[in-house]
């Protein structure tokens, strides 16, 4: 069974990836979390997304399109990443959930993929 | 009487005295969520009376009465479990005598935790109904702790309760023929609410089970084993950082807990039994003996892991046991024992990552150190644990 796990960021969040006082600690925590979901040989996809402000909104609007700069829904937290696990339970999902490195106010959610065919 | 009292009244009872209270209505009738749901109506009914009629003199023994009330309406109403009307009868009679003062309240609860623990039940549910129905967690809390979804968590916990009343199982203290095996099952759960960070709730337990169960030596064992751990809980960690039990200040241990655990202990030992839970408290015993010696006795503590390996051998016995092998016979021979060790969901378990780096580290063997200590923090569930994995790899990396 696959689960999705994204991972949602505040704009602090977004901004220690790049700040020099955080980025170290920032990404050898988030390494160290995906060399054990791939040791672990759970890991069927996944990415780490580049900020909100590069996002571009592609929206149907009567006959045409309506492109936008930024994110389809302007909220605090954004997608920042996602991992697709192959797992047997819901369970194993959330006990990856758990490990994720998360910060105090980030967040991260846990959704089952449809079944394939 | 004013409302406010009343109602301050109501939750100080069901604070105190719930568990008691649905233990002795649930073992009557044999059916944990009718006891549950009859209950709560008394509470109901007892925060619409009581500003009225004041406080009853045996505010227990009043809800009992409104509770059992319920019970025998819905059991008639149901036309189901009739066999339980007999029961609910006897329950009504020693009712009315605690009402009036002729009998003391019997506390249920070992009845309560035994039929939680009962093997015709999903192992899994053991401590979550046990924790739900003794230790009034609500399900949600319970999910949290052990990572299930709250939703699935509540389902469970009711088709567990289900069960108990289809299956007619028996809120009793097994016979002395069945005690054995199935007080093991229940001093598995509180062990197992021990392990998800239920360290207050699993030692209430083990205290009530100990104290009811005095002959039993492994009940004692438990009770024993989670006091010696109760006792260096403060102390491992320091401004919210992981300190681990080597780097622990012991006069931050609690002396107090430390001697009613080596009382317990005796008094288990005194048993003649030994036990899996025994041995794991003497280990405990042996660290907290530090905080009086200054040293820590590892020849002692290995041959304790040897006689439970030999006979309990868990994956956690047998990572403790690697550990102590570094301490006694160098890290050569412990990484030589670790790289024999085979186990199943070895490479998901973080205690397996860490004891790795750790030996890897001590052996001058850097890099596989460094990729070691990056799946141990990786793998780790705990902020503070991350951070503390961080740190010692970070001093690996610096040599």
């Amino acid at each position: 069974m696959k689960y999705c796990i994204l991972i949602y960021e505040t704009a602090d969040e977004f901004a220690a990836r790049t700040d020099p006082a955080r980025c170290d600690s920032y990404w050898s925590a988030v390494g160290a979390y995906l060399a054990a979901i791939r040791q672990s040989g759970v890991l069927a996809g996944g990415a780490g997304l580049q900020a909100p402000d590069t996002a571009v909104t592609v929206r149907r609007a009567g006959d045409g399109y309506r492109v936008e700069d930024g994110p389809y829904a302007e909220v605090k937290d954004q997608l920042g990443g996602f991992f697709l696990l192959d797992v047997p339970d819901q369970e194993t999902a959330l006990q990856w959930a758990a490990r994720f490195p998360q910060r105090p106010g980030q967040g991260v959610e846990v959704r089952p993929a449809l079944p394939e065919e | 009487m004013t409302a406010s009292a009343a109602i301050e009244a109501v939750a100080a009872s069901a604070r105190k005295n719930r568990a008691r209270l649905l233990a002795f209505l649930a073992s009557r009738c044999g059916d944990i969520a009718a006891a549950e749901d009859a209950l709560a109506d008394a509470y109901c009914a007892a925060l619409e009376h009581w500003p009225r009629s004041g406080i009853p003199e045996r505010p227990e023994a009043w809800l009992l009465i409104a509770a059992r009330r319920r019970l025998v309406d819905g059991a008639r109403a149901r036309a189901v479990r009739t066999a339980a009307l007999p029961d609910l009868r006897i329950a009504a009679e020693e009712a009315r005598q605690l009402a009036e003062g002729e009998a003391s309240f019997p506390d249920e609860r070992l009845r309560l935790m035994f039929a939680c623990a009962h093997p015709l039940l999903d192992s899994r549910m053991h401590a979550p109904l046990m924790l739900q129905t003794v230790m009034g967690l609500d399900a949600a809390a319970i999910a949290s702790c052990f990572l299930v979804k709250p939703s699935t968590m509540g389902q469970r916990l009711s088709r567990a309760k289900a069960r108990i009343g289809s299956a007619g199982l028996r809120f009793e203290i097994p016979e002395n023929s069945e005690l054995p095996s199935r007080l093991t099952g229940v001093l598995e759960a509180i062990y197992a609410a021990f392990t998800v960070g239920l360290e207050a709730e699993a030692g209430e337990l083990a205290m009530l089970i100990a104290a009811r169960l005095p002959e039993e030596a492994e009940a004692l064992g438990l009770a024993a084993l989670l006091r010696h751990c109760g006792a260096r809980r403060a102390a491992a960690r320091r401004d919210g950082a992981y300190v681990p039990l080597a780097e622990q200040d012991t006069s931050g241990w609690s002396a107090a807990m430390i001697a009613e655990a080596d009382d317990l202990l005796a008094a288990a030992a005194a048993k003649g039994r030994m036990g899996r839970f025994q041995l794991e408290a003497a280990m405990q015993a042996v660290h907290n003996r530090r905080a009086a010696t200054g040293r820590t006795d590892w020849a002692v503590l290995l041959e304790l892991y040897d006689g439970l390996v030999a006979q309990w051998p868990s994956l956690g016995a047998r990572l403790g046991r690697v550990a102590v092998l570094a301490e006694v016979q160098g890290a050569e021979m412990a990484w030589c024992a670790l790289e024999e060790l085979e186990a199943a969901g070895l490479r998901d378990h973080q205690p397996y990552w860490a004891l790795r780096a750790h030996l890897l580290h001590r052996l001058g063997r850097w890099d596989e150190a460094a990729e070691a200590y990056a799946l141990a923090r990786g793998l780790s569930t705990d902020p503070a644990v991350r951070q503390y994995i961080e740190s010692r790899a970070r001093c690996s990396r610096v040599r």
